[in-house]
């Protein structure tokens, strides 16, 4: 994106909106998915798509696009919704999702929709992917970034600790992890699980840049993402962003029973009622 | 994938290198003229040979420090990115503790990704059975798309390593640690999915892969001498299975012996057993490791223990022919 279209953060607040909306309503129609996790990371995807990734939705392969990971897969209706927002996906598509025969599968599918960068639904493994990819781009000297997004119910994964650890200690600036911190998992609450926190401090410890975001606040999350991209702190950059899991409905906030079970379409109608009447 | 070929019989036993040197060999061969591949190793590269290509090559290198999950999704995030990665381990750390990763990362998004397990089975000897993979390709074979490779000698193994680089897609190769004998020359040419076949036997089908091919062959050197011919085939591609080499040896052999360095289940045995139960059913019997883990020892006498050398070869086409 060039800063001549750049949206305001006004139109990314109303993105926002129209996003979370499609959101309970596409997971509705499903009837079945994640929504809790999908609510939480819409300002963190639309920060990356709408004003910090070099992207092109007409050239999907351009080989100096950034890449864009979502290790946590099954928050991926909130990906889907992203592309069809940025002009990837035609947003009639929204509604098929994780029906027979769908691109729009129940976790990330590259084999069907081609414009992930990969597939992902095993937690744990996008970190590692991405350190591929990053050195691919020092490879070929070539200047873009990688960006994975992970939960912070993931990073309890070891895979994600040995991710760190070589990303770390090879300096590998063309890297970002965000981690999207809202505090829950299938069981329960992150802290009365295995809580990682804290977290900036681990990633710290392994040799990488870390911040700490409220994930919501576009003034807070694109400034860490556009700081991160120039990989100017000449390490890796981790970017804690604290989130709301269920954000925008509120019978679904701070409720882990919204991890994954769908609205019923009464609760879809109440939570798109909320999501319009909520003033941005 | 065409028949078959034939290759001349009469073996000799002369010992060459391990077919894991001759992966470290088309590596370093591979990185001169191919700029694409790149090479990973989780902290075995002296022992997988890996280190022949650092040696060469040290800026396509990538030493990921003992950390298997790890470095399968990096090799999987190289793949995306238009390089030919070959991460290599031990063959059980490879596949056992690379597995989800093998599975998600590559044979799901099916990356064109290659990986090598070396110390593949129970001929590494002394180090016991944690280092033994005895269920590496059953594991590999499972995953949808992969490609199973497992050479016999330096020469089916280096020209196998340049195989998977032009090959688009998952290939895993399981490589062994001690001498093996030499089966091939230079002027012997390998494709992906197509059997070797020595001799034009027809009482008896041997079907091995890794060192017990040399084995088949001095078993069949030994039946010739009592008047039984046997065919031996090398099958170093056990997916795609040569399914044609298995139902012509079905068909005109009328039993079929599988020799392997494996557990039983999910085997070669078991894969030529299905593709003769769809072809052209006859009796077989099957040399392989039966539902156990080794021990330490010599590598010749752990063989010999298992099971796994060529009096077992030749007591198992006994077997089959009263069966016939």
């Amino acid at each position: 994106m060039t800063d001549r279209t750049a949206p305001s953060v006004d139109e990314l607040k109303r993105i926002a909106r129209r996003m979370r909306v499609n959101l309970v309503r596409m997971i509705g129609a499903a009837g079945s998915g994640h929504p809790g996790g999908s609510l939480s990371e819409v300002e963190l995807l639309i920060a990356l798509y709408f004003r910090v990734m070099r992207h092109d939705a007409k050239n999907p392969n351009l080989p100096d696009r950034d890449r864009f990971i979502l290790s946590k897969g099954h928050g991926c209706p909130a990906l889907y919704a992203t592309y069809a927002e940025a002009g990837y996906i035609d947003s009639a598509l929204l509604n098929t999702l994780r029906k027979l025969g769908s691109p729009l599968q129940g976790h990330p599918d590259k084999r069907i929709l081609p414009i992930l960068e990969t597939s992902t639904g095993s937690l744990g493994q996008g970190l590692s992917i991405g350190i591929g990819t990053a050195l691919a781009a020092k490879l070929d000297k070539r200047d873009y970034h990688t960006f994975v997004m992970v939960g912070d119910g993931e990073v309890q994964e070891g895979q994600n600790w040995e991710a760190a650890m070589f990303a770390g200690f090879h300096k590998l600036a063309n890297l970002t992890c965000i981690v999207d911190n809202n505090r829950q998992q299938l069981d329960g609450f992150v802290k009365d699980i295995l809580d990682p926190a804290p977290l900036a401090e681990k990633f710290r410890a392994f040799g990488w840049f870390a911040v700490e975001v409220d994930g919501h606040d576009f003034e807070q999350v694109i400034p860490a993402l556009e700081e991160a991209r120039t990989g100017k702190a000449g390490k890796p950059t981790a970017i804690v962003a604290h989130t709301i899991k269920g954000k925008g409905v509120s019978f679904m906030e701070n409720n882990p029973e919204w991890h994954g079970i769908a609205p019923k379409p009464e609760q879809v109608q109440a939570a798109v009622q909320e999501l319009e009447a909520a003033v941005v | 994938m065409g028949t078959s070929t034939t290759v001349k019989t009469k073996f000799e036993l002369k010992m060459g290198v391990a077919t894991r040197e001759a992966y470290g060999q088309a590596l370093a061969e591979l990185g001169k003229t191919n700029p694409n591949v790149v090479v990973l190793d989780a902290d075995l590269a002296k022992s997988t040979y890996s280190a022949k290509f650092e040696k060469q090559f040290p800026e396509r290198f990538f030493t990921c420090g003992i950390a298997e999950a790890n470095m399968v999704g990096i090799a999987s995030g190289l793949a995306l990115s238009g390089k030919i990665p070959f991460a290599s381990s031990f063959a059980v750390f490879l596949c056992d503790k690379g597995y989800d990763q093998l599975r998600m990362c590559v044979a799901y998004p099916h990356v064109n990704a290659k990986f090598c397990g070396s110390h593949g089975g129970i001929s590494i000897g002394e180090d016991g059975p944690s280092q033994m993979a005895i269920e590496d390709y059953a594991l590999m074979c499972a995953l949808p798309g992969f490609t199973v490779l497992v050479p016999s000698d330096e020469f089916s193994g280096r020209a196998l390593v340049k195989a998977m680089a032009e090959h688009s897609g998952p290939i895993y190769m399981r490589t062994g640690r001690p001498k093996a004998p030499i089966i091939y020359g230079a002027e012997d040419s390998f494709q992906i999915g197509r059997a070797k076949v020595h001799g034009t036997g027809n009482d008896v089908a041997i079907i091995a892969c890794g060192l017990l091919v040399a084995q088949a062959l001095i078993a069949q050197s030994q039946l010739e001498d009592e008047g039984i011919s046997a065919r031996v085939i090398d099958m170093h591609t056990l997916k795609p299975l040569d399914e044609p080499a298995v139902a012509r040896a079905a068909r005109e052999c009328g039993a079929i012996v599988t020799a392997e360095e494996h557990v039983l289940e999910g085997g070669l045995g078991s894969l030529v057993a299905k593709a003769v139960a769809l072809s052209t059913p006859v009796p077989m019997e099957f040399v392989g490791i039966q539902n156990t883990f080794a021990e330490s020892g010599a590598p010749d006498q752990l063989m010999e223990k298992y099971g796994l050398t060529a009096s077992n070869v030749v007591s198992a086409v006994k077997r089959v022919l009263k069966r016939k």
